[in-house]
């Protein structure tokens, strides 16, 4: 009877673990931060961002020494896991503190050479933060900050 | 009130998560992954002549429900109402100057606070207003009307429109009751039953927009128009063939939340063929005729005899004056932001008042606390509100001074003079008044259009003790300040401006 009542359960939570792409977490596939559906907008803007062609999420959002990276992981996914599927959440939703020295750490990771003397100290946290200014770099620009409009953005007919 | 966004986040809880007791979290992953796919499913058809909210509600019912929410009552510190389910309470009471300056028209008689989109018929069915005689073009706006303007048209929605200026108010509402379409604005004014799209439907907005674009006045914040300028010009502009997907998004609302003349003299018209701003819109109020032949005017003022004209609520005009157009933010992503109902995004139908919604409506923008973004926009329409109230207490000085000149012997020539710049004061003071935004759609050209208002108003009052302004400077004449000056009259001209970027770029 109890081998049944773990067999069922393994079951069922390996069944949902799959059904949820759980295996996809552990790669750098961006698209893997998209499956639960809330990160569509940022995903979207992404791909006209500047650094489209040279970040993807990770690269951005996440430590690069390999323990770090995984507690990082773990954190955001139980976070986000929880307040999505419970859908308490109050959108938009902005970066975390810890997140946003992570996200600085890795704009000195590539850029550092040629941002150190306006980056200043460490720790990340009372640095000011490259993203104050340069916010359109991993998300593309809000309506109107690259000036005015164009007629580029009219449909084809 | 302020928090009112967030309910979606509490019905949304109700949903999903304890279906199924034994596996509640993988179909909790089913329902999302589902709300993806499918961002809705039709359940019934609908069509053009579907105006029932309610029919369209079965297939889109989280926009359903948003929408009829704008039958709460809500209420900022400028706009609005709450507190009772009784009328609002009357603008022309709190300032008496609107109704010294409608005297004649019926404003006069009752002019409201506004409430939600839920009861434009049925405020407009119950103003006393409809005392006077008013003119069928009132529900071109109140109503949803195109199916009773293709029955009228035979099939032609144009042609039907076209008819209904000639009947009475009563005779249009009560064609509309007996055709089932009395329904406040509906799903179908501004959607494709086909696909769900937006569209234009209205035709006093089909036939302005084609206006403006045969003008040569910029438009910094319409692209699509630009671009049809440089395209050569074959066909018409046809807003709904030619705009952007952002354009639809304000042009929508543009169909109602206009400046226009809907009288019964001429069709309903919405003045844009000369531009947007209160002054290119004057202009072409000043240069149109009634099919009679008389000058245009809204009515004749019951004190003092000038021919004024009327505002109604240009919305639309004076945010294309904004830095908010400027930048491409539409009408709909601040009135109508977009929320999140499980795994879709929807735009919230509440159509309100974006302080009641500060968190989705400016901080996806703008990176600044909500008391912060509230205390900008209050300093904002605090100035805007105390400069409107010195322009209240000119347009009253400017009458008094009529009335009395009447009797004094003023000759007519100084009596008609004072009568003109009444008509430009009224029109620039009625322009920021009637418009709903408190100054904010465009703070500076708000500022701009009030300051000249109280400029003619006194410049009005020296007319008549015989003067002219000595501070008065003559309008260079350039294409674009022949709107600003009317021939006899003294306007402060800017120096020439440097050659307009928008429209010089690529």
């Amino acid at each position: 009877m109890l081998a049944l009542c773990l067999g069922v359960a393994a079951g069922i939570g390996g069944y949902t673990f799959r059904y949820a792409e759980g295996l996809s977490y552990f790669k750098t596939d961006p698209r893997a931060c998209v499956n639960c559906h809330i990160m569509q907008p940022e995903y979207d803007a992404w791909q006209k961002s500047s650094h489209h062609q040279v970040a993807v999420c990770i690269d951005c959002h996440l430590p690069h020494d390999f323990v770090a990276k995984y507690l990082a992981k773990a954190e955001n996914g139980w976070r986000h896991g929880e307040k999505f599927t419970t859908q308490r959440f109050v959108e938009p939703i902005v970066v975390q503190a810890k997140g946003r020295a992570i996200l600085q750490e890795n704009c000195l990771r590539c850029h550092g050479d040629i941002a150190q003397q306006i980056a200043g100290k460490s720790p990340a946290e009372e640095q000011l933060a490259c993203t104050h200014c340069h916010f359109g770099v991993g998300h593309g620009e809000k309506a109107g900050v690259g000036g005015p409009l164009t007629s580029v953005e009219r449909p084809e007919h | 009130m302020a928090d009112a966004g967030r309910i979606s986040g509490a019905d949304r809880r109700g949903r999903g998560g304890s279906r199924g007791l034994d596996c509640p979290l993988l179909t909790n992953i089913f329902e999302r992954k589902a709300e993806q796919r499918a961002p809705y499913v039709r359940l019934v058809e609908v069509g053009e002549n579907d105006t029932d909210p309610a029919k369209w509600g079965k297939n889109w019912p989280a926009q359903y429900d948003s929408y009829r929410r704008t039958a709460l009552l809500t209420k900022t510190r400028f706009g609005g109402h709450q507190g009772s389910e009784a009328l609002p309470a009357e603008k022309i009471a709190r300032d008496p100057w609107l109704k010294r300056m409608f005297a004649g028209y019926a404003f006069a008689i009752d002019y409201r606070d506004r409430r939600g989109h839920a009861f434009m018929l049925f405020d407009q069915e119950h103003t006393e207003r409809l005392s006077k005689p008013q003119s069928g073009s009132c529900l071109h706006c109140h109503a949803s009307i195109m199916p009773l303007y293709r029955e009228l048209g035979g099939g032609d929605a144009m042609k039907g429109f076209a008819e209904t200026f000639k009947l009475s108010y009563q005779d249009v509402s009560q064609k509309l009751h007996a055709s089932g379409h009395a329904h406040p604005v509906a799903c179908v004014d501004c959607h494709d039953p086909s696909n769900m799209g937006l569209r234009v439907t209205r035709p006093g907005f089909l036939i302005g927009i084609q206006a403006l674009a045969a003008s040569d006045a910029p438009v910094p914040a319409l692209p699509s128009i630009r671009q049809w300028r440089e395209g050569g010009r074959q066909e018409p502009y046809d807003a709904n063939r030619d705009a952007t997907r952002n354009e639809m998004r304000s042009f929508v609302c543009g169909q109602c939340h206009v400046e226009y003349y809907c009288g019964s003299k001429m069709p309903l018209t919405f003045p844009w063929g000369k531009g947007l701003s209160a002054d290119n819109i004057e202009a072409f109020w000043d240069e149109t005729k009634f099919p009679h032949g008389e000058p245009f005017a809204d009515y004749t003022h019951a004190e003092t005899g000038a021919q004024v004209l009327k505002a109604q609520h240009p919305e639309f005009e004076l945010w294309n004056q904004g830095v908010h157009a400027r930048s491409g933010v539409s009408c709909a992503d601040c009135h109508m932001p977009y929320m999140r109902e499980g795994a879709t995004k929807v735009s919230d139908h509440w159509v309100r008042s974006p302080l009641l919604n500060v968190n989705r409506a400016c901080q996806t923008c703008h990176r600044a606390s909500e008391e912060e973004m509230k205390a900008r926009v209050d300093v904002i329409q605090q100035r805007n509100y105390e400069l409107l109230q010195r322009g209240g207490a000119a347009i009253v000085d400017l009458i008094d001074a009529l009335v009395q000149a009447k009797t004094n012997g003023t000759t007519p020539e100084m009596l008609e003079k004072a009568r003109r710049l009444q008509r430009r004061a009224q029109w620039r003071l009625d322009f920021i008044a009637a418009e709903n935004s408190m100054g904010f759609h465009a703070p500076q050209e708000a500022a701009r259009v009030l300051g000249e208002a109280a400029d003619f108003a006194r410049q009005g009052q020296i007319a008549l003790l015989g003067g002219v302004s000595t501070t008065a400077v003559a309008a260079p004449p350039t294409a674009a300040a022949s709107a600003t000056a009317g021939p006899p009259f003294a306007s402060v001209s800017p120096p020439a401006a440097p050659a307009p970027s928008a429209s010089a770029r690529p």
